[in-house]
């Protein structure tokens, strides 16, 4: 339905473009500067509004939204502290490449920079942390404004954009004309569609290969849904094997014989094993980050590299590649394959045949394992139990940051796209549990669970009245070891053991807190009650704290400890004293 | 090792508020040089505006900048004339001189020399408007240091291609 009426306010008209652009929820918080929006909001019923506690969750709900849905997500905050509390979560969703809207208010025209009450210079600090920003200075310009927005956060490398809207401008009326669908920028037209040629030579390329891999990444997943099942396609036509990145997990279905596992800083043994010892390394959609390379000099360095990124900045930024494909990930995966059945080329079974032998070598070192006893809950083992208990229910999985994060990419298993939403490119304590929020908003019937541990859980406990106001059974699984885990590994590691302010004193009881805010809380400590009290947290339709508490000092391995080579890997705690690590490695993060 | 070399880069883009402030938080923000700047708009009717900027690097760092670039939004085209084959560059140069006597009459000799214009003439001052490429300008300015030399302005480089092709 498109909405045409004469001189509306500028409120009016936002909302009615919003309505045009196919939103249905919008993540926020209100303020004085915003009150004309809210007003609108009022006089309709099409948009949903989700009141947040804290306008750092309205946009990571806002994200979950969005990655579990493939839409933009919306958030709607005021000028001053709402747009400053914001800047986190935009900050978040640029490093993730995940497309958001967020409407700021800001004080009006005619008080912009007479340092007003609730004033900030949005624009100018949101400039660095968004893909593109607007300050709408006449209602006029609104509308088209609005849809040109949700163009450029939608098109090429998704990412946040923001509107500040002074307002004078929301009370001014104007006639709002629906534009004509889709909306473009007059100008701005990221490459989605490969050079031919490129693809042609990255068929010889990977034809000739002899010890090749595949390393994916969050572009397939942002590319949609059709992107992954064209990976599996090809990665199963070639018979290589192939590991994703962080933010690339669901990609690829995990359980397939050819995935080798997440690779980087706590990858896994044969992942980084393949990449660092193959000729021909098929990057598609991830960005060489310095999770994944560890020390550069050594980064892969006999092979031949294939870099598809939509993001031309991304290539040769860190590593240089020898084939570089500027292009969408799903529309490059279905010009190889289209390539790739039209040539049949012959590949050198049997050396991949000798590749795959060696990998599986690496696999047998079981990198991943873990000694569980019957006295205290192995943080791996409650991951374990949980997918066990979660793999056939229809579910979607975010996290907070540190080792529960890097556990949960290793013992959970993803087997399709969008179902996993974590802070990789930001590390945001405090992402995880507004994440699922927005992910139960879209989708109400799945089970939604936030993997998270007791000090990140605390960045944003404010939403659980939220959960609580919209009953949204978003499910809290905390792996407390009454650490920052991570912080904590890196000083035993690094700084001799000195646990400089990593322990949490003064931890709240999480199931008299959960309780407070008219939630469930659960606690297990036993291993033998494991199973039941997931099965219970489950089988409640309501949100739940679960305070696992588990091993205070288990660290997260396979770990590359900064400044190493992917050789370089710490497999467990007896193998940390022979691999000091080099002050070079310690400057970096 | 890559060695750093000098790059001017043109940059078409669209005249709207912030468009400066975005390509050099750009710079600032990802730790590259700017050596010159110049912004000004070139065509009123599509609202475009040029910038040219003079960047030094690493042919990596070179192919970063002119990528992070590109993906602005309001960024039309990014040409490295550096790269691109023959091009020319100008700057322009305000100078003033405070000198009297022989000091003075060797700064208009010398002016008449470089082929700057006198713009402001008091008996005791001169402003000379100088142009040409960033060493005449240069050695202009340093010859007036001994004579009497108080006051520079220069716009920084404003570059184009040789030959008939348009940005």
């Amino acid at each position: 339905m498109k909405s045409e009426e004469s001189a509306t306010t500028g409120a009016d008209l936002l909302v009615k473009a919003l309505i045009d652009e196919e939103v249905e929820v919008v993540f926020g918080y209100p303020g004085g500067a915003v009150l004309p929006i809210y007003d609108s909001l009022f006089k309709q019923n099409r948009l949903r509004h989700i009141l947040v506690r804290h306008e750092q969750a309205a946009v990571h709900a806002a994200e979950g939204y969005a990655r579990s849905t493939g839409k933009v997500g919306v958030v709607l905050v005021t000028s001053g502290p709402g747009a400053t509390n914001a800047v986190t979560g935009l900050t978040d969703a640029l490093m993730d490449s995940v497309p958001i809207v967020c409407l700021t208010g800001q004080v009006p025209t005619h008080l912009i920079g007479n340092d007003a009450f609730q004033e900030a210079d949005t624009t100018g600090i949101t400039r660095p942390c968004t893909k593109h920003n607007y300050l709408v200075k006449a209602v006029g310009n609104l509308a088209r404004t609005v849809h040109e927005a949700f163009y450029v956060a939608r098109s090429g490398r998704p990412g946040p954009v923001v509107i500040d809207l002074p307002k004078d401008v929301l009370m001014n009326k104007h006639d709002y004309v629906a534009p004509k669908m889709p909306v473009q920028h007059k100008s701005y037209r990221p490459q989605v569609k490969p050079d031919a040629d490129r693809i042609e030579q990255a068929i010889a390329m990977i034809a000739a290969a002899k010890r090749p891999v595949f390393y994916t990444g969050g572009g397939v997943v942002n590319s949609g849904p059709k992107a992954s099942k064209l990976l599996a396609q090809f990665v199963h036509l070639t018979g290589f094997p192939i590991t994703n990145t962080l933010m690339g997990l669901g990609s690829f279905p995990a359980s397939d014989k050819q995935f080798v596992g997440m690779l980087g800083m706590h990858g896994t043994y044969e992942a980084n094993l393949a990449m660092y010892n193959c000729d021909v390394l098929i990057n598609i959609g991830a960005r060489f980050d310095d999770r994944i390379t560890g020390k550069l000099a050594e980064f892969s360095p006999r092979s031949k590299k294939i870099h598809v990124d939509i993001d031309p900045s991304s290539i040769n930024k860190n590593v240089h590649v020898d084939l570089p494909i500027v292009g969408d990930a799903g529309l490059v995966l279905e010009e190889l394959i289209r390539a790739w059945k039209a040539k049949q080329p012959k590949i050198d079974q049997k050396a991949i045949k000798a590749w795959w032998a060696e990998i599986d070598g690496w696999r047998a070192r079981n990198c991943l394992a873990y000694k569980q006893d019957n006295e205290t809950i192995k943080p791996q083992y409650a991951l374990e139990r949980l997918y066990h208990h979660i793999k056939d229910l229809d579910h979607y999985i975010t996290t907070e940051v540190g080792q529960h994060q890097m556990w949960a990419a290793q013992f959970l298993k993803f087997e399709k796209p969008n179902r996993w939403m974590t802070s990789g490119g930001l590390g945001t304590m405090g992402y995880g549990f507004p994440s699922a929020m927005g992910v139960q908003i879209a989708h109400p019937e799945a089970l939604v669970i936030d993997v998270a541990g007791e000090a990140s859980i605390m960045m944003n406990i404010q939403e659980l009245s939220t959960v609580a106001q919209y009953r949204l059974p978003v499910k809290i699984f905390i792996l407390n070891n009454q650490y920052m885990g991570m912080v904590r590994q890196w000083q035993e590691l690094l700084h001799g053991g000195r646990y400089s302010e990593s322990y949490m004193e003064s931890l709240p009881d999480f199931v008299k807190l959960a309780e407070a805010f008219g939630a469930v809380g659960l606690r297990c400590h036993e291993p033998a009650r494991l199973d039941e009290t997931i099965r219970q947290m489950i089988e409640i339709k309501q949100p739940v704290i679960v305070d696992v508490l588990v091993d205070k000092a288990e660290n997260c391995f396979p770990m590359i400890p900064s400044g190493a080579a992917h050789y370089d890997m710490l497999l467990g705690p007896d193998d940390k004293a022979q691999k000091p690590v080099s002050e070079e490695g310690m400057v970096l993060v | 090792m890559q060695t750093a070399s000098s790059h001017t880069i043109s940059v078409l883009v669209d005249n709207e508020p912030g468009i400066l402030a975005r390509v050099v938080g750009l710079f600032a923000g990802r730790g590259y040089n700017i050596e010159s700047l110049t912004v000004a708009e070139t065509d009123a009717r599509e609202n475009l505006s040029r910038i040219t900027i003079v960047t030094t690097g690493t042919p990596m760092i070179i192919e970063q900048i002119k990528a992070q670039l590109d993906r602005l939004v309001p960024v039309h085209k990014v040409r490295d004339l550096t790269v691109e084959g023959p091009h020319i560059e100008r700057e322009l140069a305000l100078v003033k001189v405070r000198s009297t006597g022989d000091k003075r009459v060797e700064a208009l000799r010398l002016a008449d020399v470089f082929r700057a214009k006198v713009i402001d003439a008091k008996t005791d001052s001169f402003v000379f408007e100088v142009t040409g490429n960033t060493e005449k300008v240069q050695t202009f300015i340093g010859l007036m240091g001994n004579l009497g030399l108080v006051d520079v302005g220069r716009t920084g480089i404003v570059a184009m291609s040789r030959g008939g092709d348009a940005l």
